[in-house]
């Protein structure tokens, strides 16, 4: 089998009358922690539904260990999806179901197992994110970081081969924010699983990935190890990495001059 | 909430609807007239029906004992012949009985009132099938009137 | 140029009606497809809980108050002819063919069908649907079936309760408060309505109406813009598009029913 999990050929994807990508190609090594970039808006969500055969690209190929995720029938992605999961930004918990019963939930859907060996599972998972004790709590008494780590024992509980985290780091405070990355990290290298962390923030990314890509207008502008990507040359990179408000990437939306639009009133 | 008291409330609801479907079907509806199996049928040509229906109901002494079937026109004669629906809990009607054509009340609906006639060792009892002969069509106002002021010249 | 804009209209149009066939299909699928009796019962059994039990009080309330209002009014007009003794059947079938299914589909669709709406919408909002569907569990079964089925089982019971109930308020004021002869109340009523022609065709009116306020519920929170807004005016077009459409549907179905 090779050793590449997801390959994204010449993917252009459109929203609407909105090009999100052009021709973009990526690369996602087995048991490597892949992390993609990009600032908010560029379609870093889209980019994990494309891979998850949620939305189907205008142009292009998607496959997942060797087979084209665009091409699959209905029956067959379901298939498919069973080996791939995905945290999504807000955690997606179901909220009628208590956190105890949100991990059980793809187990339940999926297996026969007998009640007792699934709440073995669960407390298993449950514990490897710290949450065995809040298993009764429902998702609405949970705090932020505890329902994204609730969503991470879900995401994990029918270990899956690809995890897919879509900004795990957003809007935590320090604290969870470290105990998440330090799981990301750990869960790849003890599951043997293979990770891709959409993220735009930039020390948390570089501090766990193991191959990064940088994403901005519709295609890729950089790509490397963390610190490949440090030496960059390109202007475009060393801004979104700096952190710089103007730069080779405007701060401003599109407009016309501003002088000219003040004129306008007049 | 646990799911076995849910089950339970669930299970009260649909009891509860079969309860009140049953109060319709026989205290509201009284289900006993409709069944096709508990009927005979009789038929019976009048003159003219007025506003009798189909499903009007025919009556002995005010007690409903059957309703009115179908109504059709006889191609020949051009008289309405009607069809009726009689339990079979009431089959001993002499074939001497007559049916009037009855409304209840002044502006009531109309309905059949089947008088039993006289049984004697020659007169048979009426069968399914069997034609009552027997009959008084409605009275219609109009003519009752034009009647009234013909006789009065 | 002319040309232009009629051929991208047409795709435009050929498109969406493609869409909404798809969807059609899909729903059909996932609503009428085999269904997993292990996991659908209990599924349908909790459903059943919230839309119907949950719907029950109001039903029983309304219905007991509209039966009285019928004994009432009834009574008032049919007194002057001295017709009072037409009270039972008047009552049982203005129930029976009319108020009990229009009025249960009515709040129905304000009470559960707005209910039923918000819940999808906020889940497609909070990523529920979309990580349900990654998760390899069709939302579709897991979540739009159950709540479907709930819907149109329920709508019939609670018509049925409905009208019982409104029938005995229509006893209570016309017998025990305004004296009409309750033997009389019966027993015109037993003469007048019909088991078929009445109360089959009542029960045949709600469901049908369950089927169009049910599919008109979940559609709207399905297919919701996922932004309070979009939920807020999801919810409103439930209530909005369902009770006319109720109302439409009333007329076609009286007029197949009873208008020969
Ligand atoms: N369901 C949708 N329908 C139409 N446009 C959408 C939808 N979801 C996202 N978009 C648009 O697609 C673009 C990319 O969105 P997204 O993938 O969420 O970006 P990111 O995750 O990088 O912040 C945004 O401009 C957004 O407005
Ligand atoms: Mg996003």
């Amino acid at each position: 089998m090779s050793d590449l999990m997801v390959d994204i050929q010449n993917l252009t994807f459109s929203r609407g009358d909105r090009l999100i990508y052009d021709g973009m190609s990526m690369r996602v090594k087995r048991g490597q922690v892949t992390a993609i970039m990009g600032p908010s808006g560029i379609g870093k969500t889209t980019l994990l539904k494309l891979i998850g055969g949620q939305l189907k690209p205008d142009q292009g190929d998607i496959l997942f260990q060797g087979r084209s995720i665009p091409k699959m029938s209905r029956a067959e992605l379901y298939q498919t999806r069973k080996s791939m999961s995905m945290l999504f930004q807000s955690g997606a918990l179901f909220s009628e179901l208590s956190v105890f019963d949100n991990v059980a939930f793809p187990i339940r859907e999926h297996t026969k197992l007998p009640e007792s060996l699934i709440r073995t599972m669960v407390l298993m998972k449950l514990e490897a994110v710290g949450l065995r004790g809040a298993r009764d709590l429902m998702p609405s008494e949970l705090s932020g970081g505890m329902a994204r780590r609730a969503a991470l024992a879900r995401a994990i509980a029918l270990d899956p081969e690809l995890i897919m985290y879509d900004e795990p780091f957003a809007g935590q405070d320090p604290i969870s924010m470290g105990i998440v990355v330090k799981l990301i990290r750990e869960l790849n290298n003890a599951l043997g699983l293979t990770s891709i962390v959409v993220s735009h923030d930039v020390a948390e990314v570089m501090s766990i990935a193991d191959y990064v890509y940088l994403v901005a207008e519709k295609r890729v502008i950089g790509e490397g190890t963390p610190e490949q990507l440090r030496q960059h040359e390109s202007p475009l990179v060393q801004q979104f990495l700096k952190g710089e408000a103007d730069g080779a990437v405007p701060f401003h939306y599109k407009a016309a001059p501003y002088a000219d639009e003040l004129m306008e009133l007049l | 909430m646990n799911s076995r008291k849910i089950e339970l409330l669930v299970g009260v609801f649909v009891a509860f609807a079969i309860g009140a479907f049953f109060v319709l079907a026989f205290k509201v509806a009284n289900a006993g007239f409709t069944g096709s199996g508990d009927t005979y049928t009789l038929y019976a040509d009048f003159e003219n029906i007025g506003g009798l229906r189909p499903r009007s109901p025919v009556k002995v002494g005010g007690v409903v004992v059957g309703r009115v079937a179908a109504i059709e026109l006889d191609k020949q004669y051009y008289t309405p012949r009607v069809r009726l629906e009689i339990s079979r809990q009431y089959d001993n009607f002499p074939e001497t009985s007559s049916l009037v054509i009855l409304t209840s009340g002044l502006l009531g609906e109309q309905y059949l009132g089947l008088q039993p006639g006289f049984i004697d060792d020659s007169v048979h009892l009426l069968q399914d099938g069997d034609l009552i002969e027997d009959t008084r069509s409605a009275m219609v106002l109009e003519e009752l009137i034009g009647q009234f002021l013909f006789n009065r010249n | 140029m002319l040309l232009d804009r009629v051929q991208r209209l047409g795709a435009t149009t050929l498109q969406s009606i493609a869409g909404l066939g798809k969807a059609a299909l899909m729903l059909a699928g996932a609503v009428f497809g085999k269904p997993n009796v292990r996991k659908g019962l209990p599924l349908l059994i909790k459903q059943l809980y919230v839309v119907g039990v949950l719907s029950l009080l109001i039903i029983l309330v309304s219905g007991l108050f509209i039966g009285m209002v019928l004994g009432l009014q009834g009574y008032t007009v049919l007194v002057k002819f001295g017709a009072e003794g037409m009270l039972g059947p008047l009552v049982a079938l203005s129930l029976l063919r009319e108020l009990g299914p229009v009025v249960t589909a009515l709040l129905f669709a304000g009470r559960a069908g707005s209910a039923l709406t918000a819940e999808i919408g906020l889940m497609k909002a909070t990523e529920q649907l979309s990580s349900m569907e990654m998760m390899a569990v069709d939302p579709l079964r897991r979540i739009i079936a159950p709540r479907f089925w709930a819907g149109v089982i329920s709508m019939p019971l609670l018509a049925i309760i409905f009208t019982a109930v409104g029938i005995l308020g229509g006893h209570l004021v016309g017998v025990d408060w305004l004296g009409v002869d309750a033997g009389s109340y019966w027993s015109s009523m037993q003469a007048n309505v019909d088991l078929h022609q009445d109360v089959f065709n009542g029960i045949i009116k709600s469901i049908v109406f369950a089927f169009v306020v049910m599919a008109i519920a979940l559609h709207k929170g399905f297919d919701a813009v996922p932004t309070s807004e979009g939920i807020a005016k999801a919810t409103t077009e439930t209530v909005v598009t369902a009770s006319l459409a109720v109302l439409a549907f009333d007329f076609v179905l009286t007029a197949l029913m009873f208008g020969g």
